[in-house]
């Protein structure tokens, strides 16, 4: 229960963050990642404030044996770094500047009712989807 | 100042609602990987991935109904614009374990190698692929 509650605040959180940051507006994402242009640094500012209270909270948070609803911190355990991780990095990086919208924004733009933001998630899906059957190829 | 004080507040609550998120549940923020996992078959113990969804998607549509001015930009790219980006980043998110949230918010605040490679990495291919697009197209 209190579980449930934590985790539909947080979403809601996280969205409210988005939006009040710029995140979910594409052209000021594009004007952050456009460094040779009319730079606008303003998004910079986003991932500092994130990572800087995380780099408080997360070292408490780990510091206990186990978090508040749980019976211990699921954290990822891959340590490599090899090539799938710099291939996606890099495939979703081109997606990410091809129009200025990652994975968290794109949802919370469906709030928009526009089509973009619509067409856009089902291809998320479908491009995770794509993967899925990939990765069972690979294997 | 405004360009600033907004984008810092607004991380300031990503920083937050992660740090509720590892607080509570012990879980990484990483919103492809939680999207991904909530296509598979529903298992109850996940159950915290669709209620996160839930609170980020309606989330949207709360903002909106009591602010509309904060969505007062629009999405004006081309339909095809829209398929490459998704399928790109749809692809790419699961291929590299994360997106901004889990390798950037969250990561790189762990000191995670691969995080901190992953966000570099994804970080300079988005500017190289607005600097091309804006040179190119």
């Amino acid at each position: 229960m209190i579980a449930g509650m934590i985790a539909i605040s947080s979403g809601v959180l996280f969205a409210l963050g988005l939006v009040i940051s710029g995140m979910t507006d594409p052209k000021i994402v594009i004007g952050f990642l456009d460094i040779f242009g009319n730079w606008n640094y303003s998004l910079a500012f986003v991932m500092a404030g994130a990572v800087a209270v995380n780099l408080i909270s997360f070292r408490w948070i780990l510091s206990k044996s186990k978090p508040l609803c749980e019976t211990k911190h699921y954290l990822p355990t891959n340590k490599l770094l090899d090539k799938s991780l710099i291939i996606g990095s890099a495939l979703f990086g081109i997606g990410w500047g091809w129009t200025g919208i990652c994975p968290g924004p794109g949802l919370v733009n469906l709030a928009s009712l526009e089509t973009n933001a619509l067409v856009f998630v089902l291809s998320l899906i479908m491009g995770m989807e794509a993967f899925r059957w990939f990765d069972k190829k690979r294997a | 100042m405004e360009n600033i004080v907004y984008p810092l507040l607004g991380g300031i609550l990503i920083g937050l609602s992660s740090s509720f998120m590892l607080g509570g549940l012990g879980r990484i923020t990483g919103i492809s990987g939680i999207l991904a996992s909530t296509l598979k078959k529903p298992k109850k113990e996940e159950l915290w991935r669709y209620l996160f969804l839930l609170g980020l998607v309606g989330g949207g549509f709360l903002i909106k109904w009591i602010r509309p001015e904060l969505f007062n930009y629009s999405l004006d790219f081309s339909i095809l614009d829209a398929v490459i980006a998704g399928l790109l980043v749809g692809f790419g998110t699961r291929l590299g374990s994360g997106c901004t949230s889990g390798h950037g918010v969250c990561g790189l605040a762990r000191f995670s190698k691969r995080s901190i490679v992953a966000t570099l990495v994804f970080m300079f291919f988005g500017m190289a692929t607005v600097v091309l697009k804006g040179v190119l197209l």
